[in-house]
């Protein structure tokens, strides 16, 4: 028998499906060999995960909560994506966000709702877009990797958030917790039906939209893609790719800040170390899982919302570590990384008849 | 099975013998049942048009694609090759056309790479030695201890054969080894390749010149869609039945031999006045050049790539800043428009590299259409391209330039060389249009495309336009062009007004940078 592996010029939209729906079985399957080496039945774990996240209307609730700010931070990657930049930093921007809109709420208060949003959210739109245009400077200037510089950026915006929480921001009444006081009622965004969801979720499901018709229709999204495909023939159209990495670069930290500015107003309503759990990091996966489809991304956000929420119920109900479920997301772009080689080769078996 | 015998009763003097060799790429059959042989001492030249499976055939010899089928036969021994490494340990050493060295390590060092008896502490004067050695021996002057990128394309070649000699090849393939020499070189070339020759070696040349294969081989296999449609000694031959057997009798027009003459005074459509261009190192690429590009006219830029001509063809679609001097367009001074602008002005740009710059292979083809004119009407809408327009263009674009693809929404890296080559012509030609800056407009198209390409070009010049025509194809350039510049170094050496056969020569000296005083008045004095 011989193993014959061939370049693929073409893959259908079927077989793509198969090969993600394959890794993520794949993936599932060596995460169970872990539960069980944990001494836990796999079949019950994914089970509890299961109903915890998406069986009654509470853990429903709590999975459209996480799926939020997933949805944003995926949007924000998928776009940098799009253009062939690779923004690992979504998780400092999004922090970034918080501490901006945080910050207009501690100094600049003023008690009126729309006042408030609208400062808000252009602060937390500033702060995220900065943090990552910075780094697009650095790429379109000096051409430097903007994975290694997103990536550092990512623990100074974690320090920066640490410098206040435990130092000048933090609330006097606290008892010593690390946390801001809770922002007033008109910095607060509403919450349906006493559940945790919020109206960021509006925020998510508007920038989706807007994206896809953005990048799909519109004048800029081709010329993002033209850059990101072939610089050189970039160049050849007249796109200016040296100021399109930059700007691509401000709204995808922008739109990672305002995720931040979301999970605050909406749902822990003040600043705490403990908010950033990996969205940022999450989101680099769904946005690949996702082939940075706009939409896509919204489905595949909640899925990874209901495996962040499972999680969190594995972990109360069996006494589990978290870090398990990480090593789930670990394993699932493990997987889906080694599907990127059976997209591009086509690997046949020939037998031979002696 | 005969097989078994062959290395018992043919003579020693059989280097190599292939028999059966069949190998496929995504179902096409590049190599369909070849047979080749090659003797001690001989010069093998295997010839065909690009695309005909010399360059696999070879390849499958020197180890880089395993066969499908065939035997290969090497010193009268059956050997499998599973890397290069088994080739070249079998004596058989590849030149490719283009060499494969690593510029910034120096010449001893390109030449120790991957050599069998490199130590643990390497001895620089022993291989040094050795190199001096063998250069004296086959007259291919180099310095081991120079830098490769120092040196000039000639001399790269030079190490590159160097290289298979050190590693002690009896067996040479040469990839198109001319196409990058100026004729002074290829001279020069061949005298090497006799030496050797002399000396027992077998050489396999690849090529599609005929001239050339006449001049030095002493057997010439022909092949045709991966087929072997003749093999024979080359006083056998003659150049209408290996140019009948390379193209086939498929009838291809060939280019009007008789253009019309142009308008002896056309308008001044493009002109250069003294400009300097940079190249991506900051080095001055293009030092000084000045022309006059009118309607109806073809000029020609001849020369050995890497002589300025990239940088010029780009400084003046607008891609590359101009350093200093000046260009108009007519009246308007454009020497700071931008790509874009040059576009709307209709000055249009066929670059060499199709799929590095000229499209985007994952876009489909419509996308690739829209890639030079979507900033204009009736393209663009506002923030928004009018897709349904674009498609709209496209298919009456495949249409009218005999595109072969499934349709509009494939991605463009499926499409052959050609189709690639007549989107780029189609998206180019239609539209404003004013002149044509065409850099290797025919390089690797098979017959048919290659004459497609030339008669849009034509028309393009019959209709008004004038063609800027960078190649280094010397009988395409005389066959279309109505004044042919040659360039070296960045400067224009002369120009000759109507260019014949018989200015070879003197076209080949000035690639060589000869200044020659060309006589009969038919050189255009630049004042």
């Amino acid at each position: 028998m011989r193993i014959k592996i061939e370049k693929r010029f073409y893959i259908t939209k079927w077989q793509e499906v198969c090969i993600i729906l394959a890794s993520i079985v794949l993936a599932f399957s060596s995460g169970a060999l872990v539960f069980h080496f944990l001494g836990v039945d796999p079949l019950e774990a994914y089970k509890m995960m299961i109903d915890g996240s998406l069986g009654d209307f509470y853990g429903m609730s709590e999975t459209v909560a996480k799926t939020i700010p997933l949805i944003m931070c995926s949007l924000a990657v998928a776009l940098s994506f799009t253009m062939v930049v690779w923004n690992i930093g979504a998780e400092g921007q999004f922090v970034l966000g918080a501490l901006a809109c945080t910050a207009f709420v501690r100094y600049l208060y003023v008690d009126n709702f729309v006042v408030m949003l609208a400062c808000m959210g252009i602060s937390a739109l500033l702060a995220g877009g900065l943090w990552g245009a910075f780094a697009g400077f650095l790429k379109a200037r000096w051409n430097v990797n903007e994975i290694i510089t997103t990536l550092m950026m990512n623990y100074v915006a974690i320090l920066l958030l640490q410098y206040f929480v435990y130092g000048s921001w933090r609330d006097p009444t606290s008892l010593g917790f690390p946390m801001t006081p809770l922002f007033p009622k008109s910095a607060r965004l509403h919450q349906f039906f006493s559940t945790r969801v919020h109206s960021g979720i509006f925020f998510a499901v508007i920038i989706a939209l807007i994206l896809w018709i953005v990048v799909r229709k519109g004048v800029w999204g081709y010329e993002i893609r033209v850059s990101g495909q072939n610089p050189k023939a970039a160049d050849y159209a007249g796109i200016r790719s040296t100021r399109n990495v930059i700007l691509v670069m401000f709204l995808s930290g922008a739109i990672a800040g305002l995720a931040g500015m979301a999970e605050m107003a909406g749902l822990h309503r003040r600043l705490q170390p403990g908010f950033a759990v990996g969205y940022g990091y999450t989101a680099i996966i769904i946005a690949w899982l996702a082939r940075l489809h706009p939409l896509a991304i919204i489905f595949v956000s909640f899925l990874f919302g209901a495996l962040f929420v499972g999680g969190e119920n594995l972990q109360i109900a069996m006494r589990l570590p978290l870090s398990s479920v990480q090593i789930l997301q670990g394993l699932i772009l493990f997987f889906l990384l080694g599907g990127e080689f059976f997209r591009n080769y086509r690997v046949s078996f020939i037998f031979r008849k002696r | 099975m005969p097989l078994m015998n062959w290395g018992r009763d043919m003579t020693e003097s059989y280097l190599v013998k292939m028999r059966g060799i069949t190998k496929a790429f995504y179902g096409i059959k590049a190599n369909d049942e070849v047979d080749f042989d090659l003797k001690c001492g001989e010069v093998h030249a295997l010839l065909g048009e690009n695309g005909a499976g010399k360059s696999t055939l070879m390849s499958v010899l020197c180890g880089l694609y395993q066969p499908d089928d065939g035997v290969i036969v090497v010193n009268g021994r059956k050997v499998v090759f599973h890397s290069p490494k088994d080739a070249i340990a079998r004596g058989i050493g590849i030149v490719h056309q283009h060499f494969m060295l690593v510029p910034s390590l120096t010449v001893w060092e390109n030449m120790a790479l991957g050599s069998k008896d490199m130590k643990f502490v390497i001895d620089e004067n022993a291989i040094c030695e050795r190199i001096k050695e063998l250069s004296q021996r086959y007259g291919l002057d180099v310095d081991p201890l120079t830098p490769v990128w120092q040196l000039s394309i000639g001399e790269q070649q030079r190490v590159a054969i160097l290289r298979m000699l050190y590693h002690e090849a009896n067996i040479l393939i040469l990839d198109e080894p001319t196409s990058v020499l100026t004729p002074q070189e290829i001279e020069n070339l061949f005298i090497t390749i006799k030496h050797m020759k002399e000396e027992d070696y077998g050489i396999v040349f690849i090529s599609h010149k005929l001239r050339e294969v006449f001049e030095i081989a002493d057997r010439i296999t022909v092949l045709r869609r991966g087929r072997v449609v003749g093999s024979m000694k080359t006083f056998e031959a003659t150049p209408e039945r290996l140019a009948e057997m390379m193209v086939g009798t498929s009838g291809v027009s060939e280019v009007r031999a008789a253009k019309e003459k142009p308008e002896s005074n056309g308008k001044p459509l493009l002109v250069a006045e003294d400009i300097v261009v940079k190249n991506d190192k900051g080095l001055i690429a293009v030092d000084g050049i000045s022309f006059t590009l009118r309607e109806n006219q073809i000029l020609g830029i001849a020369g050995v790539s890497g002589n300025g001509q990239g940088e010029l063809a780009e400084a003046l679609s607008g891609m590359r800043e101009i350093e200093s001097g000046r260009l108009y367009f007519t009246v308007e001074d454009v020497t700071y428009a931008s790509a874009r602008q040059m576009v709307d002005l209709g000055v249009k740009y066929i670059p060499s590299d199709r799929k590095g710059v000229g499209l985007v292979p994952n876009m489909n083809v419509a996308e690739n259409v829209a890639l030079r004119k979507y900033w204009q009407p009736p393209f663009k809408k506002g923030f928004f391209i009018d897709w349904d327009e674009v498609y709209r263009d496209s298919k009456s674009l495949v249409e009218s330039y005999e595109i072969l693809t499934p349709g509009v929404n494939i991605p463009v890296r499926m499409l052959s060389g050609g189709n690639l080559q007549k989107l780029i012509l189609a998206r180019e030609l239609s539209g404003e249009l004013k002149v044509v800056i065409a850099m290797h407009p025919t390089w690797g198209l098979d017959v048919k495309a290659t004459a497609f390409v030339r008669e849009k070009l034509l028309s393009a010049r019959n209709d008004g336009s004038a063609v800027l025509l960078i190649s280094e194809d010397l009988d395409e350039l005389l066959a279309l062009s109505d004044v042919l510049a040659v360039i070296y170094r960045g400067k224009i050496m002369g120009m000759i007004e109507g260019p014949k056969a018989e200015n070879i020569e003197e076209i080949g000296l000035m690639m060589a940078g000869i200044p020659t005083s060309v006589g009969g008045g038919n050189v255009i004095d630049e004042d």
